[in-house]
């Protein structure tokens, strides 16, 4: 359990400390400021695109730091230590997961504020939108440290790694955004279960992931 | 089994070339093993079968104890200081401050706690994962390489460092592609294997 915390918080203090905590949340407000610009002030028609804008800039947000996430601790032999001490793959990667969700998803919670004002979202689109977000945060850190363990042994693995999870995300935007239309009552419950599922998955998969870098 | 390490005739393939096969190796509590050879012999892939990073293409490894290992990449965090860098690993070991201070003055290393690693040079590098490894506690010690970089006064150490654990019930693997001139060493020369 020691060992379990000292892994997180090493994830959570690099994570903050790199300036990481930042650079998703600036992109984020960047895509809402930068999106009235683009379509014009135009409230009404700002209140209906804005939500799916929103949801599209936290998905991309999420894949930014893929970069740092698995392939430093790689190079640096960290995994290597980690796997002599016979500590599993998957635990590592979940642990991973849990840190990358609170670091990039507590900053991304407070961004959703001014993102949403930016965007001409009222008080009870902005929770509908808080909620679904909250709900896919596990299912994008998940993600995330999948392809980041996928594309580690890569040269300019970042952008595939992208590439390579934008389609598992899809179902997430569609329910995620789902939750905004009136009519979309199941869309929450069903965002609950894509991101449940995504969460699981992801352990398992960037674990063996991490495993194949090592032969 | 009383061997802290057994390898039963294993085989290693690294990419598609046989780098060696029908290899069996015993470290009892007090036993060091040199292995010798040149570039590309094998020796540090071996290592890594012992330290269960690589599997075996045939044979068994089995381990009885912990294991701590030294190898090119120092897994320092660079951003931070030696001391908390190897705070660190102390916590994913689960011993306490105390150890990592003795094996910082075994190594001679406290007075660099407060560089960061990224400072450090080579040398110094290989003997602040040394301090890693004499803090874990470890029994079987997996060193490929651990003199790369050192002055003579820093091998001089190490080479205390490893007769103290070995005296302590510990098992010593050991690549390197020079002597160190450490007494009582049992030699597998995997040039001689290939």
């Amino acid at each position: 359990m020691t060992t379990l915390l000292a892994l997180f918080w090493r994830d959570l203090k690099r994570a903050w400390g790199s300036g990481a905590l930042w650079l998703p949340v600036l992109f984020f407000l960047l895509v809402a400021t930068a999106f009235p610009f683009a379509v014009g002030p135009d409230a009404p028609l700002l209140r209906r695109a804005g939500g799916g804008m929103v949801w599209v800039a936290a998905l991309l947000a999420a894949l930014l730091p893929i970069d740092r996430l698995v392939r430093p601790d790689r190079d640096a032999g960290v995994l290597d230590q980690l796997a002599v001490r016979g500590i599993a793959d998957e635990v590592i990667a979940a642990v991973k997961i849990l840190g990358h969700a609170i670091a990039f998803g507590l900053p991304l919670m407070i961004a959703l504020f001014p993102a949403a004002a930016l965007l001409a979202q009222d008080a009870a689109r902005v929770e509908v939108l808080a909620t679904g977000i909250a709900i896919a945060i596990p299912a994008l850190a998940s993600l995330a440290v999948l392809s980041a363990a996928l594309t580690a042994g890569l040269k300019g693995g970042s952008a595939i790694g992208g590439l390579l999870v934008l389609p598992l995300a899809v179902p997430l935007l569609i329910f995620g955004a789902g939750m905004l239309d009136p009519s979309g009552r199941g869309a929450m419950k069903l965002l609950a279960a894509t991101s449940l599922l995504l969460t699981m998955i992801g352990p398992f998969a960037a674990g063996a992931a991490m495993r194949g870098l090592r032969e | 089994m009383s061997e802290l390490l057994r390898l039963d005739g294993v085989a290693c393939i690294r990419g598609d070339r046989l780098l060696f096969e029908n290899l069996s190796l015993a470290l009892a509590p007090g036993d060091a093993l040199w292995l010798r050879g040149p570039n590309g012999a094998g020796k540090s892939s071996l290592i890594r079968l012992a330290a269960g990073l690589l599997h075996a293409a045939a044979g068994t490894v089995e381990r009885r104890g912990r294991c701590a290992l030294i190898d090119e990449a120092s897994a320092l965090d660079a951003e931070l200081p030696l001391r908390r860098a190897l705070d660190f690993w102390a916590r994913v070991d689960t011993v306490d401050g105390h150890a990592v201070d003795r094996a910082m003055t075994a190594m001679a290393m406290a007075p660099l706690s407060e560089v960061p690693v990224a400072m450090l040079s080579t040398g110094q590098r290989k003997r602040a994962a040394m301090v890693r490894v004499i803090a874990s506690g470890a029994s079987i010690w997996l060193l490929d390489e651990p003199a790369n970089g050192m002055d003579d006064a820093a091998q001089g150490r190490l080479m205390a460092a490893i007769a103290a654990h070995r005296t302590n019930g510990g098992a010593v693997l050991l690549a390197s592609h020079f002597a160190l001139g450490i007494a009582d060493l049992a030699e597998l020369d995997m040039g001689a294997l290939a």
